[in-house]
């Protein structure tokens, strides 16, 4: 029906037989330019994130909650955690919730972030055709699977978008030996994509990836893709929060961003976290230290 | 059909202030070749010219010039003595061969040249629907101006050339591709515009059309006046070997 | 969503269920690419406009810079955009980025040319037939300009229409500057985009068929004015 309503106004406006409403609905578009901005400033936060918590639906299952007890609007920018932490040092944006510890204490210390807190954790797993064309099914120690896979000359298909799943994948190559930067090209394919876009890619033409658990279970695409080695301490997958500094940033919402901040690390924020299920399974695993 | 009255301008009418038109030593010159060559000419008010003569002689050169709608590669057109003003531009108007009409209702065509005079809107509206009279052509009013039979056009276009007020009025072939009902009617309807008080200026090779309209004729060959002298003494004694060709019903190129 | 319920019952699901998050995205799409149509005609047919009426030094060189910026790629506008109105930029003082207003910017700067240049067409050859009687009435440029444009205006749509089909299927630059937050700057397009990364193939094609049928509704109307202008030998 509201559509309904709104095709007919595009009909007049289009037309230019009711030239003075398209007008008007041009001004009001316009209009509303220093309305949002009030708002962005007034009772809302944005929050710079990552897509691994935006496509599982965390951040669909613990906003609700928080809005409702404080009044506070969230707003997500989801983008690989190398663009989050590039876009909060411009300065867009007043929280950062990332996956990249040693990128994130840099933040940090270069005056651009406040404090950095552990939010919460979980893990990476490696997945691959259930064919296994390099045999690594089961294995436990994740640089030798993918050193089995650079010999193997698998496909894999990297992130490549300096994001901290990207990071982290590039952490295990360099443990493995190194090979894969060699083979950018043929075995070795960067998608420059996001997580599900790369996973879309991995289905599509049976090739290994690195992938955080949570955008793995919340991925509805998975064709014959499986999870072949998981449980190696080194795939662990730490989650940070912090403030953009509001010294360097002066518009940023730093009272509102604090709450949000103080919210997720309290007990109410981290069972929240805890209670966040796909298919009866527990994605992320609060682990902020406590007091903090 | 024609109501004076209605359609005279609310201000003095200063009539005849641009007039003689004079065409001094006019040449136009395309890719080496004088399409006009030397023209010079007197054309005095009120009478109706016509400028006459076979095809690719340069007539609607000649009216696209003397109108300003072309700059001469050398000569010079003289307004009552002075070259072309505002004041010249404005009290001139211009009939094309095929009219050129706007994609508006035949009364918009009207109103949209009347913008310049400064007239309520209602004025606007009535002075328009009284030149529509004058077309004949009230009961379409508010018929898209294209719909028109080619002979309603052609007298939208030349009631909407009216509506300037001009002291002359140019007119390029008004009925080359009409039926001889509508020419009548074309015909007609530039009788009315003279006997308004208008200078006509119209460029035909009908020789039948001549006939009926001229008061005095140029007789245009090749790029040159052959002639140019009263309608009875041209059509009774031409003096070019051209035109008595071209009057004899000859192929004259 | 099972995998036997067709992508076109899915698509039709959705509407009917009415789901006040779809309409509000489609509605956003709509506001934000209506706009930028909007303001890229007021800006774009005059610009086509005068392109297609003056005579001037560089003139060809001016349209074929124009008829190039019909294929900007809307990740570099989205890029640009982003960085003048970054909290870093020049213009971030204004707010603008994550906003609607943002996304409108953007598209604004993607459709400009497309319109401008369709526009410099039609007017160019409406202006052939015109230029004599408008050169007789001694017309000054602006009222030439307005006839013109009055008088094609609705071969204009079509030039519109292109616009329209470039802002509504855009994805890349609203990402960027709107940064598809959910209830604030998610679009049709930008929906899609998330739902394909999220592996949710069937439901990113139901929400594209509803907006391809959004788009061909937005055509239909337009060509059925066209045909009526048609009709009435108006265009």
């Amino acid at each position: 029906m509201i559509c309904l309503v709104r095709l007919k106004s595009i009909v007049g406006s289009a037309t230019g037989v009711a030239g003075a409403a398209f007008l008007a609905f041009l001004l009001s578009a316009l209009t509303q330019l220093p309305g949002s901005a009030a708002l962005a400033a007034d009772n809302s936060i944005l929050v710079q994130s990552t897509t691994s918590t935006q496509n599982s639906g965390l951040f669909a299952h613990i906003l609700p909650l928080f809005e409702t007890q404080t009044g506070i609007k969230v707003k997500v920018v989801a983008v690989g955690t190398g663009q989050a932490l590039k876009n909060a040092r411009n300065g867009d944006g007043d929280v950062l919730l990332v996956h990249a510890k040693a990128a994130e204490q840099k933040f940090v210390r270069g005056g651009w972030g406040v404090k950095r807190f552990d939010l919460m954790y979980n893990d990476f797993v490696i997945v691959g055709p259930a064919n296994d064309p390099a045999k690594i099914a089961g294995m436990k120690d994740a640089p030798a699977a993918l050193a089995k896979i650079a010999n193997a000359h698998a496909i894999f298909a990297s992130r490549g978008d300096n994001s901290g799943t990207h990071k982290a994948e590039l952490r295990l190559w360099k443990l493995a030996g190194g090979a894969a930067a060699a083979a950018r090209g043929s075995w070795y394919r960067e998608t420059g994509s996001g997580m599900g876009a790369t996973l879309n890619i991995a289905a599509g033409i049976g090739a290994y990836a690195l992938t955080d658990r949570a955008t793995w279970l919340s991925f509805n695409n998975k064709r014959d893709l499986r999870v072949l080695v998981e449980g190696d301490k080194r795939l662990f997958n730490q989650y940070g929060v912090m403030l953009v500094n509001p010294a360097r940033h002066k518009h940023v919402n730093a009272k509102q961003g604090r709450a949000f901040i103080n919210w997720l690390l309290s007990d109410v924020g981290q069972s929240a976290i805890a209670g966040f299920k796909v298919k009866g399974r527990q994605l992320f695993f609060p682990n902020a230290a406590p007091g903090s | 059909m024609l109501n004076p009255q209605k359609l005279s301008d609310p201000e003095p009418d200063p009539r005849g202030a641009i007039l003689p038109l004079t065409a001094h030593e006019i040449t136009l010159r395309l890719a080496n070749e004088d399409l006009l060559h030397e023209i010079d000419l007197v054309i005095e008010a009120r009478s109706r010219t016509i400028i006459l003569g076979p095809n690719g002689a340069g007539k609607s050169l000649l009216l696209r010039v003397l109108h300003g709608l072309k700059a001469p590669t050398s000569g010079e057109v003289l307004w009552a003595g002075a070259p072309l003003d505002s004041v010249a531009r404005a009290r001139q108007a211009m009939v094309f061969q095929r009219p050129v009409l706007l994609r508006r209702s035949a009364l918009a065509n009207i109103t949209f040249v009347l913008h310049r005079a400064k007239l309520s809107r209602q004025d606007r509206e009535a002075r328009a629907r009284a030149y529509l009279e004058m077309a004949e052509l009230e009961h379409r009013a508010q018929t898209p101006a294209r719909l028109l039979s080619g002979g309603e056009q052609q007298r939208l276009a030349i009631v909407r050339a009216l509506a300037l007020n001009p002291e002359i009025l140019f007119l390029d072939e008004p009925t080359a591709s009409l039926d001889p009902a509508a020419t009548l009617a074309i015909e007609q309807l530039i009788d009315t515009v003279h006997n308004g008080g208008t200078k006509i200026v119209l460029v035909t090779h009908d020789i039948g059309q001549a006939r009926r309209l001229a008061d005095d004729v140029i007789f245009l060959h090749r790029g040159r006046v052959a002639e140019h002298s009263q309608a009875d003494v041209f059509f009774a004694q031409p003096t070019s070997a051209a035109a008595r060709a071209f009057l004899a019903g000859q192929i004259v190129t | 969503m099972s995998d036997d319920s067709s992508v076109l019952s899915l698509a039709l699901r959705l509407l009917a269920t009415g789901d006040d998050n779809l309409y509000a995205i489609i509605g956003l799409s709509m506001r934000v690419s209506l706009a930028a149509v909007g303001l890229g005609c007021l800006l774009g047919i005059p610009l086509g406009a005068a392109l297609a009426v003056l005579r001037f030094p560089g003139r060809t060189v001016v349209t074929a810079l124009l008829n190039s910026f019909m294929g900007l790629p809307p990740v570099v506008v989205g890029l640009l955009i982003y960085l003048l109105l970054s909290r870093s930029g020049p213009l971030g003082f204004l707010g603008l980025l994550y906003t609607p207003s943002a996304m409108i910017i953007a598209q604004t700067l993607l459709v400009t040319p497309i319109v401008a240049a369709l526009s410099r067409q039609t007017i160019a050859d409406l202006n052939d037939e015109y230029a004599e009687l408008f050169r007789s009435l001694d017309l000054g440029l602006a009222a030439r300009l307005g006839a013109l444009i009055r008088d094609g205006r609705y071969s204009l749509m079509t030039a519109a229409l292109a616009g329209f089909g470039r802002a509504i299927a855009e994805v890349g630059a609203v990402m960027i500057v709107g940064g598809n937050i959910a209830g604030a700057t998610r679009v049709m397009t930008t929906a899609i985009a998330l739902e394909t990364s999220k592996g949710e193939l069937a439901l990113a094609i139901a929400l594209g068929l509803i907006l391809i049928a959004l788009a061909m509704a937005v055509n239909l109307m337009v060509l059925g004015l066209n045909n009526f202008a048609q009709r009435r030998a108006y265009a």
